[in-house]
Parts: structure tokens; sequence; C-alpha cells
């Protein structure tokens, strides 16, 4: 009777389940890659390296061309803080360094290594392989995490180093591991908790250890309830099942967000402006414990991740080991792709992935998925807008709790001051919004406008603000000048006068006084006044 | 009777209104910021001289006095036209000249005799340089102002579309072609190096 | 080739499905209606639907719109609606008139779908009623009422529908009747009491709900209604927040008054199914365009239109009040999206969480 009272308050949405986030969509899922065993990519031509592969500052090329790189060497050194460097995948030559395009939706480009492997694959071994890491020092651990380049594999690509942070003043209570996957087609983290569930507890466990959290939980969706009960397996039998537990949530797009996820575990939400850290919380993608396990305990730098190689045109879908630097092109033709031309490439899942023109584009970081779709698919989904029937779907959808369709019109309309009213800088750009909108309007697409809008107004009224001081401290100056040079020429002239005056009455006394007179009054003359204080 | 009556009573109401009304513009009078302040934080201060006043405060200072219209500014572009015929109350007027994209000065120094004429020209103080030194500019601070080029007696400063870079990158509006959106980027690529 | 941003993917919802979707629940109700008034009913559903579609294809082409737009189905939608709303014994020329005003006036003028304030059903219903108060308050004698007219073949409805009572030899009092509300106000308003009046009247619940009350063609039948209701909500193109809200804050004030003070206030379960109540809350008060966004929002639209049609049928001059109510609450909506919004992820309100 209760399961039954249950059943219908989730199916009117009155209490779906004890602390889930709000709206959120059910997807086609398509996931063809999923429970397939994962290969290795073979070794392309060449490899390419951009100099930034992570949010924050860009790395400096430590290579010249024509030098032997091994794998795992250090090529790019990470400049500022928010900055991881970037090692080479195998080894070879170093055979340019020039401008390419990257994976970014402007078609834009970086300053890029390009190597050619020599076939050898030697390993660079400077890294000491640390497996007693709950000896070690939470910095040294850091620094390691930092050296070995990783930055969350999740998609944000973020410096994971910045995360694990011990702080006294926000002690992390719960670590939690994001086993979710809710993209599409992607099945890349699912895969790698089948094969790799040891090494990525371990890295949870690492994580655990550098900031002093006291529980974790592994977060997975009961559409991969195979992989929960393989974590489940692998924490009891690393005996860590006191602090570490496995919870199931029930599929719903976009929960592998990091806030939605943070909010349907522990029902708190991340205070706007303020990081999970602020509530004790920090998430880690599954990924990127792995990575963080390869760099403690194996001394490997991060050179090569876990791709879902899938979409509807390609014949022999895959999940690949990919080294950094692949050309895009290459590891398709690997999944039996004939020709690059008549497909889209997307480049990460469906929902948040951007749509790669050019096909030489390298395998970074942030790769999660690589999708060969025909072009009739992507078409159909970018539908050509009709007008907003103000239905309120994108509403219900939106996890964020923003109004999507006037959010839009106000983008649209450029009246991006309400567009801010109506909290556009909450958006998280899932894309649960435009996937539901039934006249396929491309809210997301009005939203990033919006933003990039935005933050443009902002520079250019900080530009503004800059010149205007600097005018004015011109003008300033300048009149400065003027009147110091106009209080010199005064000077000049009361001196000039009384020059004349001492002149006029020196003529004046020559006519009716003595010679004598006449001398002394000259060596009475004032003395010359002080020049103008300059 | 009635008439008496009606008339006492509107011009009591009168009275007191006119009572209400003097002590409310009395408590409530804020001490606003002088319109020509407002219009000058609109302003993008690129100090250009292109409407016709010298710097962006003297144009501030004749819109908020009526004296000229409000469509003069070209830099500031059609938003910043739409925002001051805004705070006027005016209706607003298309902007005559073209909207061009954004620009800064870029001096060829292997031309430069170092005649700090172009330095003083600058009303941003951008341009760096001693006599019979080469000057450069600070790209930087540079408002795209064009003042310095008439000094210049070499002829040897150019004006260079801003490059943009990956992190001013913003997404174009929906419906923008993707091929419109290489070429723009291209074109400003061949500009200076970053 | 144009710059794509994410999604990739999308639901295949579209306007055109959402339109058929309602049009398909609506047809539970259109049968029932041709079952109550015979060929009548089958003509003015026809004329309310061609002429509605033909002013939108006439509108799209003078305002060079996208002819396409036509067959998104919400042209036809509304001269469904709108033949639902309408007493079988209007004649042709009301029905052309109400379906123009419609698409013109309630929705080409505003810039077209998504656009207009009002629905446009509903406001060409009210313009008629205020018009043409005598034929919108005269309501047929259902076939299966015990009528014992033999009006309701092919040749005397269309006699009937062209060219008034006059062509087939009857008189409006003749073939009309009062509708259960209406004749509720009209019998309080002389100081007979609730009970007494329904009773005078044989007004039955069960017939109500299965359908043999006179009222407009859609009013029929509440359990056809609520069929092709639920399925909308099952199919999720309307969601449940407004026609619940709706419903229920009728009922419950039906109820509290008519504890307070039976003799004057009708019952709660005659106030659900009496009138256009179940029609507006599932068909006319969730049309997307003229109700809120948000779900918060919606339960106060519901709200409000229940307050309203309550105290309309109750304190108004009009007996039935769900579509001013409806109406009045379009004006509201922008109104409500403004100030009802949703909470914002990490916004807390003054009690915020630990």
């Amino acid at each position: 009777m209760f399961n039954l009272l249950h059943t219908i308050k989730h199916a009117l949405h009155l209490t779906p389940q004890s602390h889930a986030f709000r709206g959120g969509v059910h997807l086609s899922e398509f996931k063809r890659t999923a429970t397939k065993a994962s290969e290795q990519c073979p070794m392309p031509r060449v490899l390419m390296y951009p100099v930034k592969q992570h949010i924050g500052q860009a790395c400096e090329p430590l290579v010249k061309v024509g030098d032997r790189v091994l794998r795992g060497q250090k090529i790019g050194k990470s400049q500022g803080y928010v900055s991881v460097p970037i090692h080479a995948s195998t080894s070879g030559i170093v055979t340019k360094i020039e401008n390419h395009i990257i994976p970014h939706p402007s078609g834009m480009g970086l300053p890029t290594i390009f190597v050619e492997p020599d076939g050898l694959d030697e390993v660079d071994e400077s890294l000491i392989p640390l497996p007693n890491y709950r000896s070690l020092s939470p910095v040294e651990l850091r620094e390691r995490v930092r050296i070995a380049g990783i930055a969350g594999l999740g998609g944000a690509v973020f410096p994971t180093f910045i995360k694990l942070l011990k702080d006294k003043l926000h002690s992390i209570e719960t670590v939690i591991l994001n086993g979710i996957e809710c993209e599409p087609w992607l099945t890349n983290d699912h895969q790698l908790m089948l094969e790799k569930s040891h090494q990525i507890i371990t890295g949870l466990d690492i994580v655990m250890h550098m900031v002093g959290a006291q529980s974790a939980i592994v977060a997975i969706e009961d559409n991969t309830m195979d992989a929960a009960f393989v974590m489940q397996n692998a924490v009891e039998d690393m005996k860590l099942s006191q602090v570490i537990k496995v919870e199931v949530l029930p599929t719903i797009y976009p929960q592998g967000g990091e806030k939605q996820l943070i909010q349907a575990l522990t029902g708190k939400e991340v205070p706007a402006g303020r990081l999970p850290i602020h509530i004790g919380v920090l998430s880690t993608n599954v990924g990127t414990a792995k990575a963080i396990h390869d760099a403690v305990c194996l001394g490997e730098a991060m050179t090569e991740r876990l791709v879902t190689v899938s979409g509807d045109a390609l014949p022999s879908p895959k999940n690949m080991f990919v080294r950094f630097g692949t050309p895009v092109c290459f590891v398709l033709e690997q999944c039996g792709l004939d020709s690059c031309d008549d497909v889209n490439i997307i480049h990460g899942g469906p929902m948040m992935g951007e749509i790669l023109r050019p096909t030489d584009i390298p395998v970074v970081k942030a790769s999660n998925g690589l999708l060969a779709m025909k072009k009739a698919t992507v078409m159909a989904s970018h539908h050509e807008e009709e007008p907003c029937i103000r239905c309120g779907d994108c509403s219900d959808a939106c996890p964020a709790g923003l109004m999507p369709n006037l959010l839009a019109m106000h983008c649209k309309e450029e009246q991006f001051e309400r567009a801010e009213n109506y909290q556009l800088f909450d958006c998280i750009e899932c894309g649960a919004c435009s996937y539901v909108c039934p006249s396929h309007i491309p809210l997301v697409h009005y939203f990033r406008f919006g933003k990039g809008q935005v933050a443009k107004i902002r520079r250019e009224k900080v530009f503004a603000e800059e010149s205007r001081q600097r005018s004015e401290s011109r003008d300033l100056r300048l009149r400065k000048e003027q009147e110091e040079k106009e209080e010199k020429r005064r000077i000049a002239q009361e001196k000039k006068e009384a020059r004349a005056a001492a002149l006029a009455a020196q003529a004046a006394a020559a006519t009716d006084v003595a010679d004598e007179a006449l001398t002394e009054t000259v060596s009475e003359k004032p003395a010359p006044t002080p020049k103008a204080e300059s | 009777m009635h008439i008496l009556l009606s008339l006492s009573v509107f011009s009591g109401f009168a009275l007191l209104v006119g009572i209400g009304l003097a002590f409310a513009s009395r408590y409530f009078h804020v001490e606003g910021d002088p319109l020509a302040d407002k219009i000058d934080a609109l302003l993008p201060q690129t100090q250009c001289g292109q409407c016709g006043y010298p710097g962006c405060r003297p144009y501030a200072n004749a819109v908020a006095a009526l004296e000229v219209d409000v469509n003069h500014c070209v830099p500031g572009g059609e938003r910043t036209m739409l925002q001051i015929a805004d705070m006027m109350g005016v209706e607003p007027k298309a902007i005559e000249a073209e909207e061009t994209a954004p620009v800064v000065a870029f001096i060829r120094e292997d031309e430069c005799i170092g005649c700090t004429l172009c330095i003083k020209a600058c009303p941003v103080d951008c341009i760096i340089g001693a006599p019979k030194q080469y000057h450069t500019i600070i790209t930087d601070h540079c408002t795209g102002c064009t003042l310095c080029l008439e000094p210049c007696p070499v002829d040897c400063i150019d004006m260079l579309e801003v490059p943009e870079t990956l992190e001013k990158w913003a997404w174009p509006v929906p419906g923008t072609e993707r091929a419109k959106v290489g070429v723009e980027r291209k074109h400003q690529h061949e500009g200076i190096d970053v | 080739m144009i710059l794509l941003s994410s999604p990739h993917q999308h639901s295949g919802n579209s306007i055109q499905l959402t339109m058929f979707t309602v049009i398909i629940a609506l047809i539970p109700a259109a049968m029932v209606s041709v079952y109550l008034y015979g060929w009548l009913a089958f003509l003015l559903l026809t004329m309310c639907i061609g002429a509605s579609m033909l002013t939108e294809y006439v509108c799209l082409h003078l305002m060079k719109r996208d002819i396409k737009r036509l067959w998104d189905g919400s042209a036809a939608l509304t001269g469904l609606l709108l033949a639902l709303t309408l007493p079988a014994a209007v004649p042709w020329w009301m029905a052309l008139f109400a379906s123009v005003f419609a698409i013109v006036l309630g929705k080409q003028l505003y810039g077209g779908l998504g656009y207009n304030l009002f629905n446009p059903a509903l406001s060409a219903r009210v313009v008629l009623l205020i018009s043409f108060p005598l034929q919108m308050t005269s309501w047929m004698i259902p076939m299966h009422a015990g009528a014992t007219l033999d009006m309701y073949d092919f040749g005397t409805s269309l006699q009937f529908f062209f060219f008034g009572p006059d062509a087939v030899k009857q008189t409006w009092d003749a073939v009309t009747m009062a509708s259960p509300l209406g004749y509720l106000k009209t019998e309080l308003g002389q100081g007979v009491t609730v009970s007494q009046a329904l009773s005078d009247y044989h007004y039955s619940t069960f017939y109500a709900f299965i359908g043999r009350e006179a009222g407009s063609l859609g009013e029929g039948s509440a359990l056809a209604l609520l069929f092709g209701g639920v399925y909308l909500l099952a199919r999720k193109t309307i969601s449940w927040h407004i026609p619940i809200t709706y419903i229920a804050t009728v009922a419950a004030l039906a109820w509290v008054f008519n504890l307070i003070n039976p003799d004057v206030y009708a019952p709660a379960m005659f106030h659900v199914l009496a009138g256009g109540l179940i029609l507006c809350a599932f068909f006319m008060a969730t049309d997307p365009v003229s109700s809120p966004s948000s779900a918060i929002g919606k339960i106060a639209f519901g709200f409000g239109c229940g307050l309203l049609t309550w105290v309309i049928r109750t304190f108004g001059n009009y007996p039935e009040g769900a579509m001013f109510a409806v109406i009045l609450m379009n004006c509201m909506v922008p109104l409500i999206d403004y100030y009802i919004r949703p909470r914002v992820y990490g916004y807390f309100r003054k009690r915020a969480k630990a």
C-alpha cells in the first residue's frame, strides 16, 4: 500500500525521492558500447599536444624541434596556479611546434607540440611510485597529482590538485566518487568501473587520505547496476566498507552534474557563488580517481584515457584507451569509419559536447567521447526554431530552477540586464531545456550567447573606466604642466618687470644723481629670485 | 449652496494634495548624480573625438545640456546610443557612421623617427618612448581612437583589428554561419601577433 | 553550415505533436456532443474547425508567414475548442464570426502562435456571450434527455443551422431549455432553496457525470472530458498543476460554503460537474501560451481560476464563471511569471538549511 502511494507521488512529482534535485529529464540512452571490453588504440603517425588541455592558464613548451621525448616526459611547463603540466604520451621526436586547431566550438587554435612516435614507447621513469601513500603527507601527494598533469576527467578538466586541499576552515566530511555517466552514448566511466574498480577505489582512498575525509560515497545510477556490484565487491575486498558506501540512484539527466549529484546524495545545495568544499563535500570523477592512483602508486603521468568511440554512423563502436594527442579521425578509423567527411563528429556527449569540423584535432584530457553521427541525425535535433508556446517544459526540466523560455527571450532581445535578473549565470548549460523544447528553440545557445555578451560588456565597462581614469589623469597632468608653465612665465615676467623698473630707476637716477650714487644702486640690486620649484 | 460645497471640497482637496506634493519634494529629494556624470559613465571613454567634442566628458556635458543629439558616439555603437536615449528620454536616432570592428594602433618601429608627436596626441597616455627613441603602444590600453595617426610625420602607425583570443571568444547569436565565424577569425589572426 | 551549440539530441517533441495530442484528447468529448445533439453538433464542429483553419491560412498568407504553420494544428485545435464551448443551437454565422475572431483578434494580431495573451477560443466565446446573450444562453435540449423533437435528422439540422428555428417551424423556446447553472441562478434569485431548485430541474449527478444535462457541446459529459484529461496527463502534454488546483479550489470553496448554508450555496459536486468547469480546467486553462510557465506559477494560476469561477458563479450576474475566470487569470500571467518564480539552485529563502 505504501509502495503504491509512493509510486503515485512519484508520478505526480510530489516527492520523487528523499532528496532528488529538481527538474531533470529521462533521455534515450543509445549506450551501444555498454560492457564492451576496452581496447588499446594503436599508435598514430603523429601525436599533437595543445599547450592547454585544462581550465586555466596555458603551459609553456619545454621542448624544441628535434628533441627526443619519452612517454610521460613533461613537455609543457605549467604557468600560474590554475594550471597543470602536459606530458608526451609516447617516445618520439618533436617535429614542429605551431598553432593548431583544438576541440573548441570557436574552431580556434593554440600552440601545439607535434611528436612523431619512434615506436619504442620508452617510458620516462622520473616519477617514483609511492605505493604506501598512507604514510606520506598530503602536501607531497598533492604535488604528485599536480606534476602528473591530472585534470578532472568528467568533462570540466579543472586541475584536480587545487581541490585536494586539506583546509582547516572547511573540513571535508564526504568525498563523492562520481560514477554517474548521464550523457547518452557514453560508456567509458561505466567500463572503467567494471575493469579498474580496485584502482579507482585506491584512488578514492588516496583522495580521502589527502583531504582527511572520514567517509565516501560511490554514486552510481541504476542503469549500470553491474558497475555498482563490481565497485561494492572492490570496496569489500579492500576492507573499506566501513567508510566507503556504494549508493545507487535512479537514472535521470543531469545527475552527473556536480551540484545535482551533491544534492541527490546529501540533500544539501551548494550555495550560490560558493564551492562544494564550503558544505564539506568534494566530488571526483572515477576516471580522475584512477588517474590519481596511477600517478601515486605507479608513478605514471596522465598520458591516456578511456574514450567511448561510438555514434550511429560508426560500424564498430568501442571503448578505447587513447593516448592524448591522437588525431580524432585516426581513432574513428580504428572503429571502421571510412571517411570523416560525411558524418558529424561530436566531441564529448551529445548533451554538452561540441561538433568538430576539421578532423585532425587531437584527443585531449577532456575527450570522454567521440561520436560519429549521421548528419541527418544531428540535423533532426537542430530543427528550425519555431515560436515559443510557453509550455513550461523547459522550466520543469531545468535542474537549476530557472525559467529558460523567458531567459532565452531576454537573451534574444539582447536585454542582458533582464537576463541577469533571471539568473542567467546560474545556468549550467546541461541542455535539458533544449532537449525537451517542442519548438526546437536552441535555448542553451541563447544562454551561451548571452553569457558571452554580458562578459564582453563587463570587460568593456572595466576598460572604459580605466581609460577614463587615464584620460582624466592626463588632463590633470597637462593642466598642471600648463599652470607651472604659466607660473614660470609669470615669474619671468615679474623678474623682467622688476629689472625694467630697476633699469628705469637707474636711468632716472642717472640723470640727476651723481656717479657715485649710481654704482651704489647697482650693487644693491636684489638677489635673483629663487627658481620656481620644479 | 451646492456650488459652494463642491468648490470648497475641491479646493480643500487641491490644497491637501499641494501640501503633500510640497512635502514629498522636500523629503524625498534625491541628490542624484548629475545627468552628465551618468552619461559619461555610459560612454566607451575612447576619447576619440569622433563626436566633434574633445573627449567623452565634453560630449556627455553637451548631451546633458541638450546641445547635441544622442547619436554621435561612434565607438559606443547602437547599444550606447539606446542607453543614452533611454536616460535622456528622447527618441533613439540611428548612428550615421558605420560600426567597425575594434582596432588598436600599432607603430612600425623601424620607421619611427622618435618625434614624440604621437605621445602628445594620445588621450590615454598609452604610447611610451622618448625623443629620438622608437615609440611603442601599450596595446592593452589603446582605445583605438586614431588620434595619433594624424600628427605622425612619417605615417608609421597602423590601426589593426584586435585579434580574438580563445579566452575572449564568445558564442555568436544562434543561426550564425560557422564559415563566417571562421573567416572573421582568420582575418583577425592575420593582424598583429599576440 | 551553421555553428550549432549542444545539445545535439532531442526528445522529438514538437508543437504539432502537442497540438494533435490535445485534439485526440478532445475526440471523446466531441463524440459525446454528436451523440447528444446529432447532426447539429457535427455541423457546428465542421464549421468552427474549417473556418478557423481557413482564417489561419489567409492570415499567414497576408502576414507573409510560413504557410507550413497551418499544419502545426493550433488553428484546428482553436476551432475544435471553440465549437465545444458553444451551445448546439447557435446559427452558422455566429460560429463563423467567432472562428474568425478567435484566429484574427485572438491570435494573429498579437503576433501569432505563442504571443497571444488570452486563450483565443475562450476570448471569442466571451465576445459571443456578451454580444449575443440570448442565443448563447439558449441550450438545445439533448437528444437523449427525453426530448421528443424530430429535428435531429440531417435535413432538419441543416435547415436549422443555416436558417434558424423558423425554417423548421419551431420556436427558440420549444427547442431549448435552461442549463442547470442557469436554472439554479434564476431560482435562487426568487428565493428558492438549492435542493428545491435542483429537484425541480430533475438534476442528477450521475447524468451530469456521464452526460445528459443541457449545456455547450463539450460540457455534456464529465466522463469523456476526464478521459481526455487523463490521457493528456499520462502523455505529459499538460501537467497536473492547473487542472487539479483549479477543480480542487472550486470544490473546496463550494464545500465549505455549502456546509455553512446549504440553502444558498450549491454543493461541491454540483459545482464541479455542472457547466464548463472540467472542460476549462483540462483544456482551456492549460493552454500553454496563456498560462504560466513554472510549476509554482501554474498552481497560483489554477487557484486564481478556481476562486474566480466560484465567485462569479455564486455572486456574479452570469450563471457560468469558468471562462471569465480563465480569461481574467490570463491577464495575470505576465505578473505571475514575473513574481512567482521557482527557487534557483543555491539561493535560499530566509529559512535556509543549515
